[in-house]
């Protein structure tokens, strides 16, 4: 912060000045020239924001999830130094959707696998996420395919996981001065370019300051970021918006039991575990739910209406696809829950390379392949391959979204005590979760 | 067919057209020369060019070397680097930019076919694939024998000579199978794209009648320049503002607030520069002025430094206008020589101003005057945050003012007619004039000096529009109108344009137009906002739905919704205007979009095809 202030010493003599802006309605005292980001967050005005650095001035403004309407005008907070009379709107239902918006388009934009990345948990792109409650994104996801960098001698370029913010872009410096980091290309193709000559002149403590900037996991020091497990991770309990703890609804069973039913698809199962680990609480959903076609109960055919399909899994084959329509006819709510279900999840790392080289490279090319013994299975009983692994939305409407990988067994609970009941229960922070 | 009318022409204007042929020849010659010596530079360094040292000249020094090699190789690069004590990195992020600089070799003879939308609509496809079968190579690279480089690009403003390309720089026009294969034919046999290129006309058709027309009139070098004798910069300020002008390049600023606010600020040195980078896909109007009245364009520069109180001016013209270059800069050097450019011109005392020409990469977001500053300064060409205008730091954080080519005539010819008699002209709200590039389904595609207040419909008339049905006002950025709008009038309070008229008629597929221009956006993006860079990305996948014959109506309305959402958060015009066309089109063409969309969707279906989906596999069914 108080970096921050040295570097904008052309408004030193105004800073110590008095004034009132309104954010929300709410009239804030404070003093001339400060952030608006940071002046709202300080006054419980939660503005999301991703880019926004508080050491890096001027402000980059290049993310838009902070945009807010400032004195009428749609722009990004965290370029505008609060002055007398500011009036700033923050949560009209435009606002909140555009800057959900945003931040769904990076998830679709990127290829996210958060289970599989080092820095979940300490992720800035994840954390916002949490914090505005997206369960999943709205829009379809690219699954571009680029290439991760591992020339530099130190440092790895994880362009999957950019969010092309240009934190390193305008901050990394070696002691002469010379940029390391440099947007290239443009539109969708723009990713961050490392220089491999300038990169080994940053001291180690230099190189790991830069890996601490990148909001995702896309700078990696080798050997310096290792996974660690939930609970010690700096985004994983506590949320940053103060919020009132609200107090769980009273809620009414109804007079009959909710039939339901369960299905894994191109999954791995572990959204099935994670149900079951909601232990004791089994003996309640007994209670509260019938459980019908179920591979927990191994009832095979549909011989009624349900009234919830819970979706594990993506689509990988025809026969995914099958079962998906049937569970669409067959079932009133239909809930994804877990990664693959969402958007496709770990299965869908093939779809930034072609079915057929994946098939090609699997039973033709590799090692223990005999030439000319070996093809490609195809068999009419054997369900056909489609092109990319589907997620579920992208081929039935889904009514409801459980995300995690897998989700939280508290978080599927809620949610089938919710839907089951009509009651919303509040899902805490802790138990909202991408891996 | 008939060759198109030219419109009458006063006949002292014809005269100046005939000289302004005369300049053509010479720089062609000039040209000539330098494409001659052009291919034979294979030696490994620089050491005979000159290059720049600062990093304000990085574009200079990067067209130096591509002109020396080719292409830019990766030891131009490392010496680029230093000597302009910049990491390589940053060399590389520029040079990636831009679509005219390649990092591979290019070809002996570079190809950029022309990709706007009413090239598509001409025969895009045809001339490509005429272009391919006569060299043998295939689109965006070279072929196997590394003589022909055969690349797409955006609209290269020859809309009214579709379909058009430039060789190695040089413009061919009304491009056809036929022609294309004697083109090759020619080049093969070691002719020189100078020699074979086509003249580029300036399609004038059309300007207001008696003496209302303002920036198509006579002229001769100096006119506007001696009427600011009369003048000091306080007064060419208030005549400025008077005269209500606003900046033509599609902002509409308003010009005399601009210059006023850049004259007040207490730093200096100022700096004006001439945004002559008219990227908008069916706009050539300042291809036009430039070609015909390039004094003009010196003129209005000098009379902004005079206003404003700069001495240097910069035209940053766009590389697709090479060819006009060397035009351009001989018209500079004419003007030295006579006094209108350079120490006390016209004999005014101190009112010194020079000159100087910028060219472009390939950049449409660079029109952005941000991204321009940006670009010029040796950055990338990414729009800045909008905390200061250019007016209060700009250039190098200095004030700058930018005004567009047309602008700058515009403002000359108030000082040389008087404010009063530009008054006359066009409505109360938006008085003066307007050229309009008009392309696509007419007659008579060419440009057309309009009064402000003009209607669609006299427009449609005057160009002889075939069955008109869809028509872009002011490019893919600006609205799209259907005949049911076609009364209303090009101005200020009504329907604006920056000066591109698109005319599709009726037999054009709506959805083919929709995904040219989300195309140009999504590779024109800077990259740098995620709603513009990811958003068009996405609007595209969304897109490729609809021509699947995949879509629902819930899609156009996600559609809808998304486009709203880049309007609000983009970070600058680009990404801002970029959904505009979809959305109006939505609106404006309903019936259209009821037709291509499937209406009664089964629920199990969402815009998915299991049949398409399993078609890859299905090839290892043997």
């Amino acid at each position: 912060m108080n970096k921050a202030k040295k570097k904008t010493n052309g408004k030193a003599k105004k800073a110590s000045e008095q004034i009132t802006i309104t954010i929300d309605g709410k009239e804030i005292r404070t003093t001339a020239g400060r952030n608006l980001v940071q002046v709202a967050n300080e006054n419980d005005i939660f503005i999301p924001s991703l880019c926004y650095f508080e050491n890096i001035e001027p402000p980059l403004g290049t993310c838009r999830v902070c945009t807010c309407k400032i004195n009428g005008v749609a722009g990004p907070a965290c370029t505008e130094s609060v002055k007398e009379g500011m009036v700033v709107e923050t949560s009209t239902d435009e606002l909140k959707d555009a800057r959900n918006a945003i931040v769904e388009m990076m998830f679709s934009e990127g290829n996210h696998f958060c289970p599989g990345c080092q820095k979940s948990g300490d992720c800035d792109l994840q954390h916002m996420a949490y914090e505005l409650g997206l369960r999943s994104t709205r829009f379809p996801h690219v699954f571009k395919d680029r290439l991760i960098d591992f020339n530099p001698s130190r440092m790895i370029m994880e362009h999957n996981r950019c969010i092309k913010c240009g934190r390193c872009v305008k901050e990394v410096f070696t002691d002469d001065g010379q940029a390391v980091f440099s947007f290239r290309y443009r539109g969708n193709e723009t990713r961050v370019g490392i220089d491999y000559n300038e990169e080994p002149k940053l001291s180690d403590e230099q190189a790991r300051n830069a890996m601490n900037l990148c909001p995702t996991g896309a700078i990696i020091v080798r050997g310096e970021l290792h996974a660690r497990p939930f609970g010690g991770r700096r985004f994983d309990m506590e949320s940053v918006q103060k919020k009132e703890r609200v107090k769980e609804p009273e809620f009414k069973l109804p007079d009959e039991k909710k039939a339901i039913a369960t299905i894994s698809l191109a999954g791995c199962f572990g959204c099935h575990m994670s149900l079951l680990d909601i232990d004791l609480k089994l003996v309640d959903l007994v209670e509260v739910v019938d459980l019908h076609k179920s591979p927990l109960n191994d009832i095979k055919k549909f011989t009624k209406r349900c009234d919830i399909g819970l979706i594990e899994g993506g689509c990988c084959n025809a026969d995914n696809v099958e079962v998906l329509r049937e569970f669409r006819n067959k079932c009133d709510i239909l809930v994804a829950f877990g990664e693959c279900a969402l958007w496709g999840g770990v299965p869908s790392m093939r779809n930034t390379i072609p079915l057929s080289e994946c098939l090609e490279e699997a039973y033709l090319n590799c090692i223990t392949s005999m030439p000319d013994e070996c093809a490609v299975p195809y068999h009419e009983d054997l369900p056909k391959i489609l092109d990319k692994v589907y997620a579920c939305s992208e081929i039935v409407d889904i009514d409801y979204f459980i995300p995690g990988c897998p989700p939280d067994a508290n978080h599927i609970w809620k949610s089938v005590l919710s839907l089951v009941s009509g009651a919303e229960l509040p899902v805490l922070y802790s138990e909202f979760k991408y891996d | 067919m008939a060759p198109p009318r030219e419109h009458p022409v006063t006949e002292s204007f014809q005269r100046f057209f005939r000289e302004s042929d005369c300049f053509r020849k010479a720089a062609f010659l000039q040209r000539k020369e330098v494409a001659v010596n052009r291919k034979k530079s294979t030696k490994s360094d620089n050491s005979d060019i000159i290059l720049p040292t600062d990093r304000i000249g990085l574009l200079d020094y990067l067209w130096a070397v591509q002109n020396a090699h080719g292409y830019i190789r990766s030891e131009d690069i490392s010496a680029c680097a230093k000597a302009l004590k910049i990491s390589q990195i940053d060399v590389e992020g520029v040079v990636s930019f831009y679509h005219f600089f390649h990092r591979k070799p290019a070809g002996e003879f570079t190809i950029y076919l022309n990709k706007s939308p009413v090239c598509e609509c001409k025969g895009f496809e045809r001339v490509k694939e005429a272009f391919e079968a006569a060299t043998g190579g295939k689109f965006n690279g070279v072929d196997p024998s590394g003589e022909w480089g055969l690349f797409e690009t955006a609209c290269i403003g020859l809309s009214d000579m579709e379909p058009a390309a430039l060789i190695e720089f040089y413009p061919f026009t009304n491009l056809n199978s036929l022609k294309v294969r004697d083109i090759v034919a020619k080049l093969k046999q070691g002719a020189n794209p100078a020699d074979i290129c086509d003249p580029v006309p300036d399609h004038i058709r059309s300007v207001p009648d008696s003496d209302k027309a303002i920036l198509l009139r006579d002229y001769n070098p100096g006119i506007a320049l001696e009427a600011l004798k009369d003048h000091t910069p306080e007064s060419v300020l208030e005549a400025i503002k008077k005269s209500g002008l606003r900046g033509m390049g599609g902002a509409f600023f308003p010009t005399g607030f601009k210059w006023e606010a850049c004259r007040k600020d207490p730093e200096s040195p100022k700096y004006i520069f001439c945004n002559a980078d008219e990227g908008e896909p069916g706009t050539f109007k300042d291809r036009v002025l430039m070609n015909s009245l390039p004094g003009l364009m010196l003129e209005g520069m000098a009379i902004a430094g005079y206003a404003v109180g700069s001495e240097t001016g910069t035209i940053y013209l766009r590389a697709e206008y090479t060819w006009m270059k060397d035009k351009i800069q001989h018209t500079i050097d004419h003007f030295r020589k006579m006094n209108l450019l350079g120490k006390d011109i016209c004999g005014i005392e101190g009112f010194n101003f020079n000159i100087r020409l910028q060219l472009g990469a390939g950049a449409y977001v660079c029109g952005e005057e941000t991204a321009m500053l940006n670009s010029l300064e040796g950055k990338r060409g990414e729009p800045r945050n909008k905390r200061f205008f250019p007016t209060e730091r700009g250039y190098l954080q200095k004030p700058t003012v930018i005004n567009n080519v047309e602008t700058f005539c515009a403002a000359a010819r108030i000082i040389q007619l008087g404010v009063d008699h530009y008054l006359q002209t066009g409505t109360p709200t938006s008085p003066g004039t307007k050229l309009l590039s008009v392309s696509g389904d007419c007659r008579l595609p060419g440009i057309y000096e309009i009064e402000w207040g003009t209607t669609v419909r006299e427009i449609l008339e005057k160009c002889e529009a075939d069955r008109p049905h869809f028509i872009q006002v002011s490019g893919p950025s600006g609205e799209c109108i259907s005949m049911v709008e076609a009364d209303r009038a090009i101005a200020m309070d009504d329907l604006v344009s920056e000066g591109s008229i698109m005319i599709f008629s009726r037999s054009r597929d709506i959805l083919s137009i929709l995904r040219n221009y989300n195309h140009f956006f999504k590779h024109e993006s800077c990259g740098l906002c995620t709603p513009c860079r990811a958003g068009n990305f996405i609007l595209e996948k969304k897109l490729d739905l609809f021509a699947a014959k995949l879509a629902h109506p819930s899609d156009v309305e996600e559609v809808r919704s998304w486009g709203e959402i880049m309007k609000l958060t983009c970070r600058c015009g680009l990404g801002k205007t970029a959904p505009n066309a979809l959305l109006m089109a939505q609106e404006k063409f309903p019936e259209y979009f009821a037709s291509i969309v499937d209406q009664n969707p089964e629920r199990l279906s969402k815009g998915f095809s299991l049949k398409d989906a399993v078609r890859e596999y299905d090839r290892f069914s043997s």
